[in-house]
């Protein structure tokens, strides 16, 4: 499970910060200083795996993280992820990032914070991977601003057609198409379907 | 446009300051909303100018007042309110807590627009937590939106459910989940699958019934789905692997197909399809497959494949290779895969890129146990690693090494690990590494001399920081010794000569642990080194006394040694002198200390008893009960002092007393301040005091209690079996360097070709030779041919092993004891172990009843009653049992719950089968029971069980029959400890002849101790015929058989229900059959014995205990063809395990 995610600058000022298990906000930004310790020491050729020790309370916590020119992105993970899958999945992340902002850098993060929370709860949904399909995320995000531009246009006009609207504006997604291509069968299972 | 301005806007920072625009995404937004961007914008730009924290901390308050006010606000509009949220979570982030605005933000969920609720939703998923009470107040809009017919309203809700949800609202949506399950869109399907998972994660039994559902998203249509189905699977096989052996075929087909490249190509990851599935996939079958051979063996082919296509040089290939070798050595090993994964495994260790160095040595780190050969094939790229710049390298280097080291390569390998100490700064490092030196120094030390002076660089490096464990070890270590009472000595001896040599030096600093270890050592075997005058010894613990950074605590173990060592000699100036200077002191326990060592010193005589040489081990005993008051305490009552009554009787009392107010000023800090100071206490060795005179040695009950203090865990590994093959590792040790000077520098133990090896000599540069040597004198003894080194600590390695092996095996015994105590009971074929057949809906589906309901055999009766004529026409016989039960028992006085009573015809018929079918005795048929079922079988002996319903407890009625034509002797009935049961009085019981062709039976009162639905109790007979045999047997006893009906009425049941915590609520459909609440409340009685207390219109209340007495309570309400159940008891396992039979009675019935 993922534990955290933390993006904070060169100069260790939070970005993102999104924590999948309770902890008290004092604790919250302990963890948030320390890691940022524990990463800025390190060079850019070394390894990106950290053991964060008992930051988390229990001892099989890793960092995760990779640096990419004012950002750090931090994933705290517990011992049942895969470290070189979270690496890239951190890759898509920020992937995913350059292609909803077209060329992302650290000002969109802090003015469209919540598009980014957006983003990233298509990416990972409490502490689980979600998605890593690029492209499907990404689709899920325009999908979800075009219904805002819609939206924006259409404030004043009366309920029931804004629902109406809505509904026609449904995110379709180019993949349930194509289901008799999907492969994947589960021989014995089938009568389940 | 607005588009392009905005680029402008985050691109270039520096036009920030002049540019004043605030469009938000998504543009044409009102007046309000231009205003408050530009708020965030401008709250931003302030925050980047500051320089200081407190700067910061200042216009944040600021910033939070003023949103304080703006939120609530009446007139502020939903558009408004949403930008405000965004600046309180930018807010919250940094660290300022705004819980003024908790509840808007529910409320923007609740009320706004679709935008604004996302926002709120955010923000509510950013700023509560699962239990936070505010919560509560989303659940209606949560299922408002998921019935909304709006797509992006149903996901915003779907994506809230699995982040945050309040646990005891689960019923309130999982039906409207479920249906989600059935979605057209697979995104929806998706997310409801993870809101499954998410109340799997938190409340596992309240999704119990829906696992057929888990199986149906498993083989969805849609991948993506699939893949979220694996989130739950992955952790209901981590929990109980055996459950789910049958879905083996089908992840394994899944994960062939995803290798095969048989996925959509949009799920390609840089052309490797869908590499996360693989990974999830691959971490699966390495549960299921784990030392199981019949299920490993089907995949290694997909294994095998998957080593094969990751070839493409990506790091997302590296995460599934290094998954397929972890899962390869976790499953039951194949050579021809393990070769393969080895081959991977220095693939990794070669690697130029250092993660993927890191995670070889990790790899091989795990894998050393079961294959020492591989680190010696890598020993050379090991050796660089140890000089690696990255310290996490470094870290993990040695704790390859740790897990490699015997007692031939100790001394490089501890010299490795504090050259790593010395240099390293973090706390965490520090104290992990220092643990594991002091766990090796104990088990490998070679010699005295290396062993103390590792642990005095223990101490000294790490500091304060060491866990307790090490220095009450080392010291218990000392004091116990061994056999040999020469070689105690001696050790005793140079650790005194060392720590007065390391005291000499004036301006160092020791650690506080460090100086305490000192000062016990010299205090107790001071005397042990002759050549030193004890007036040296006592000169520089005066001094140290001085010193201003000792802490008392430490002063404390000074002042013991001192007193100690004072006991030992006759008079001394120094003494006399630490006595003068203490005895003002300002600290009350130095001054105390001051004045027992006065009192002490004017008798020698009592000194010397008080404090014998060496009696730090000696067994103190205590007078408890103290016994040598009585005569004081008998005097006290005799002059009319109110007798003595236990603390917690004194707070019970005063609390039944229920006073308006408390008069009684400061009535419990007295309580606190004596705990507190008993605690101080105990910190300190030397805290206790040895005042009075009458306690005797009490001075020596607080070392005994250090020395035996947090013991739990700590193996005793250099004890005193351990120094036996400790000086075996002496003799290899010296044929050791021979081998070396002999110039193989490798060693005999590497196993190169010697051609090789020589080549290698010669062509080595001179650094390289020394890095030859250090690897030689690392890697030694690791050879097959390493012999008795090895053993301790291969020892170790199997041991863990074992131990985790063991534990599968219980659980597969458990299983398979499970199959046969069932099979017993006559219902076998459907029983096999074998995967049922997944062609067969029906049998997948009875494999699940099984499973549930493996219970007691009564239930599983019911269960299968359609499919076995036996069983049919038991429970036709239930069935007519209540209107024709002839015997009534004080227990089950409610007139219809259903007990099994054989009728008599049943008994005569079964008694002319078998002569040997025992039945109850008289008194006990007039209980409540169940039938006598066989538990097993010998040649000689048969056993049955008959369960026994008491009033207080469970008995089991083992009979035991002799089928044999000669009398057995000494027939041994003994029961195994089990986790979850109590068998009250003892486990076993001696039959000591049962006569041929005869039954004997044994009676054993059973109380469930931990609470479980269903639980196994094994035992085994041991009889003496021509060989000693042994039989086992297993019994499964379910919750439902230590549950008892408890009478109350009304009006109690709503006292008790007042005062207990524990809720649990669920929905449960109700069939056709019991739709009236009656009904339904009647099959609750008969199958659970729960009383029914009173019904009111459409509501019912029950009462229950579990033995011995806890009571549940369970309140039911129909509506609409759904029976709501809501339990409350005192124990929060209990409602969870009645729920869980709740559901299952309705089901069935």
């Amino acid at each position: 499970m993922i534990n955290a995610i933390l993006v904070f600058n060169n100069h260790g000022k939070p970005r993102l910060v999104r924590f999948y298990q309770h902890l008290a906000e004092e604790v919250q930004q302990q963890i948030i200083r320390e890691t940022f310790h524990l990463v800025l020491k390190r060079d850019d050729h070394i390894c990106n795996f950290l053991e964060c020790g008992s930051l988390f309370g229990g001892s099989d916590y890793k960092l995760i993280y990779r640096h990419y020119a004012t950002l750090y992105f931090v994933f705290c993970v517990d011992s049942s992820e895969s470290e070189l899958g979270i690496l890239d999945l951190i890759q898509v992340f920020v992937e995913t990032l350059d292609k909803c902002f077209e060329n992302v850098c650290e000002l969109d993060l802090i003015f469209h914070m919540d598009k980014v929370h957006h983003i990233l709860q298509e990416v990972v949904i409490g502490g689980m991977v979600l998605e890593t399909n690029m492209n499907e995320i990404v689709a899920q995000v325009e999908a979800q601003s075009k219904l805002e531009k819609a939206e924006g246009g259409l404030s004043a006009a009366p309920s029931r057609a804004v629902s109406a609207v809505k509904n026609i504006n449904l995110p379709e997604i180019p993949r349930n198409i194509n289901i008799g291509d999907i492969n994947i069968k589960v021989p014995n299972l089938s009568q389940f379907m | 446009m607005s588009d392009v301005v905005e680029r402008t806007l985050s691109v270039l920072p520096g036009l920030l300051g002049q540019h004043d625009p605030g469009v938000g995404p998504g543009g044409a937004g009102g007046p309000g909303r231009v205003s408050a961007t530009s708020r965030l914008g401008s709250l931003i730009r302030s925050i980047t100018a500051l320089t200081s924290k407190h700067e910061e901390e200042k216009l944040i308050q600021q910033e939070l007042t003023s949103l304080k006010a703006t939120v609530s606000a009446p007139t502020t509009t939903l558009r408004l309110m949403k930008e405000c949220m965004v600046r309180l979570i930018y807010c919250e982030m940094l660290g300022y807590e705004s819980s003024f605005g908790y509840i808007h933000a529910i409320k923007l969920a609740q009320q706004g627009n679709l935008l604004e609720k996302r926002v709120g939703y955010l923000a509510v998923s950013l700023f509560l937590h699962e239990n936070h009470e505010l919560l509560l107040l989303l659940v209606n809009t949560v299922v408002k939106d998921l019935q909304s017919t709006n797509l992006v309203e149903v996901c915003m809700a779907l994506t809230i459910v699995s982040q945050i949800f309040p646990r005891e609202m689960i019923p309130a949506v999982l039906p409207l989940i479920e249906d989600k399950l059935q979605h057209s869109k697979e995104i929806i399907r998706r997310k409801a699958v993870q809101a499954l998972y998410k109340f799997y994660l938190i409340a596992p039994n309240q999704v119990q019934h829906i696992h057929d559902k888990f199986r149906k998203a498993l083989c969805d249509r849609d991948a993506g789905v699939m893949a979220a189905s694996l989130h739950i699977y992955l952790q209901m096989i981590k929990e109980n692997s055996s459950g789910y052996k049958d879905l083996t075929g089908s992840f394994v087909t899944i994960l062939k197909q995803v290798v095969g490249g048989k996925l959509p190509i949009d799920f390609n990851y840089h052309s490797v399809p869908a590499p996360w599935l693989q990974i999830q996939l691959l971490r699966i079958l390495g549960l299921l497959g784990k030392d199981d051979p019949r299920t490993s063996e089907l995949m290694y082919d997909v294994l095998d494949e998957s080593l094969r296509r990751a070839e493409i040089n990506h790091n997302i290939t590296y995460a599934i290779l290094f998954e397929c070798v972890q899962t390869i050595y976790t499953i039951y090993p194949k050579s021809e895969l393990l070769e393969k994964a080895a081959k991977c495994i220095g693939k990794f260790v070669l690697s130029p890129k250092i993660n993927l160095k890191y995670l070889g040595l990790k790899a091989l780190t795990y894998v050393i146990q079961q294959d020492p050969n591989l680190a010696l094939q890598h020993q050379m790229t090991i050796i660089e690693c140890l000089d690696h710049p990255d310290p996490i390298i470094k870290r993990e280097t040695l704790e390859l090494l740790y897990r490699i080291t015997n007692g031939q390569n100790v001394i490089v390998i501890v010299q490795k690990m504090l050259d790593y100490l010395k240099e390293s700064k973090e706390e965490y490092a520090i104290i992990n590494l220092v643990g594991k030196i002091a766990e090796l120094a104990e088990k490998y030390a070679p010699d005295n001399e290396w062993f103390i002076q590792t642990m005095n660089a223990v101490f000294s490096v790490g500091g304060d920081v060491v866990h307790p464990d090490i220095p009450n070890n080392f010291l218990r270590l000392l004091a116990e010794g061994f056999d040999d009472r020469k070689e105690d000595d001696q050790l005793r001896m140079y650790a005194v000569q060392s720590y007065l040599a390391l005291l000499e030096e004036e301006d160092a600093l020791y650690p506080q642990k460090f100086l305490q270890v000192m000062s016990w050592v010299l205090g107790e075997y001071s005397s042990l080194v002759t050549d030193v005058d004890p007036e040296v010894i006592l000169t520089k613990l005066h001094s140290l006394l001085k010193k201003t950074v000792i802490t008392s605590e430490t002063k404390m173990w000074i002042m013991a040694a001192v007193t100690k060592i004072a006991s030992h000699t006759s008079c001394s100036k120094i003494v006399d002198r630490l006595i003068q200077e203490f005895s003002n002191s300002l600290d009350t326990c130095m001054r105390q200390y001051a004045f027992e060592l006065k009192h002490l010193c004017e008798d020698k005589a009592l000194m010397r008893n008080l404090l014998p040489f060496d009696g730090s081990c000696n067994d103190m005993v205590v007078d408890a009960s103290l016994s040598f008051l009585d005569g004081f305490v008998a005097e006290g009552l005799g002059r009319g002092a109110a007798p003595y009554k236990p603390h917690h009787q004194r707070q019970e009392e005063k609390l039944s007393q229920e006073k308006a107010l408390n008069f009684e000023p400061y009535g419990l800090s007295f309580v606190s301040s004596v705990s507190s100071s008993g605690v101080t206490g105990r910190q300190s060795p030397t805290g206790l005091s040895f005042g009075s005179d009458t306690s005797g040695n009490s001075a020596e009950t607080g070392h005994k209690e250090t020395n035996t203090l947090k013991l739990e865990g700590v193996r005793r590994l250099w004890g005193k079996e351990g120094y036996l093959p400790k000086k075996e590792n002496k003799v290899g040790k010296e044929n050791e360097p021979q081998t070396v000077s002999c110039g193989s520098l490798l060693g005999g133990q590497v196993g190169d070709p010697p051609a090789l090896r020589s080549d290698q000599v010669a062509s080595l540069s001179e650094e390289d030779k020394e890095k030859q040597q250090l690897a030689s004198t690392l890697f030694i003894g690791l050879g097959s041919n390493a012999g008795v080194s090895l053993m301790g600590k291969a020892d170790t390695a199997t041991q863990k092993f074992k131990r985790k092996s063991k534990i599968n095996e219980t659980q597969s015994s458990e299983e398979a004891s499970d199959f046969q105590n069932s099979a017993a009971s006559d219902f076998g074929p459907l029983l096999d172990t074998v995967p049922i057949n997944m062609e067969d809906c029906e049998g997948d589906i009875r494999t699940r009843l099984r499973k549930a309901s493996l219970c007691s055999s009564d239930i599983v009766e019911d269960n299968l009653a359609f499919e076995t004529p036996q069983s049919l026409k038991k429970s036709g016989l239930d069935d007519r049992l209540p209107d024709s039960r002839l015997s009534q028992s004080s227990l089950f006085a409610d007139s219809n719950i259903e007990i099994f009573q054989p009728s008599q015809n049943a008994q005569c018929e079964s008694a002319s089968k078998t002569p040997l079918v025992p039945c109850l005795s008289e008194e006990l048929e007039e209980l409540t029971h169940s039938e006598v079922v066989e538990l097993c079988q010998s040649d000689a002996l048969a056993l049955y069980l008959c369960k026994v319903w008491t009033d207080d407890s469970l008995l089991l009625v083992v009979f035991v029959s002799n089928k044999t034509t000669s009398a057995l002797n000494a027939v041994n009935l003994v029961f195994e400890e089990a986790e979850h049961f109590q068998i009250l009085e003892s486990t076993a019981y001696q039959f000591p002849v049962i006569e041929a062709q005869n039954v004997e039976c044994c009676q054993k009162r059973v109380w469930m101790d931990k609470i479980c639905t269903q639980g196994i109790l094994s035992g085994s007979v041991n009889y003496q015929s021509e060989m000693e045999t042994r039989l086992e047997f297993s019994i499964t006893l379910s919750l439902v058989d230590f549950i008892r009906p408890m009478e109350m009425t009304t009006e109690d049941f709503g006292k008790l229900w007042l005062s207990l915590s524990n809720d649990v609520k669920q929905n449960i459909r109700m069939s056709s059959s019991q739709d009236s609440l009656p009904a339904a409340l009647s099959t609750l009685q008969q199958k659970l014995k729960l009383h029914i207390v009173d019904i009111i219109g459409n509501e019912g209340i029950l009462a229950c205990q579990l033995l011995p007495s806890v009571p549940c309570l369970l309140h039911c309400r129909t509506h609409s063809g759904m029976l709501a159940l809501w339990f409350r008891s005192p124990c929060s396992a209990l409602p969870d395990g009645l729920l869980y039979q709740c559901q299952k009675v309705m089901e069935e019935s």
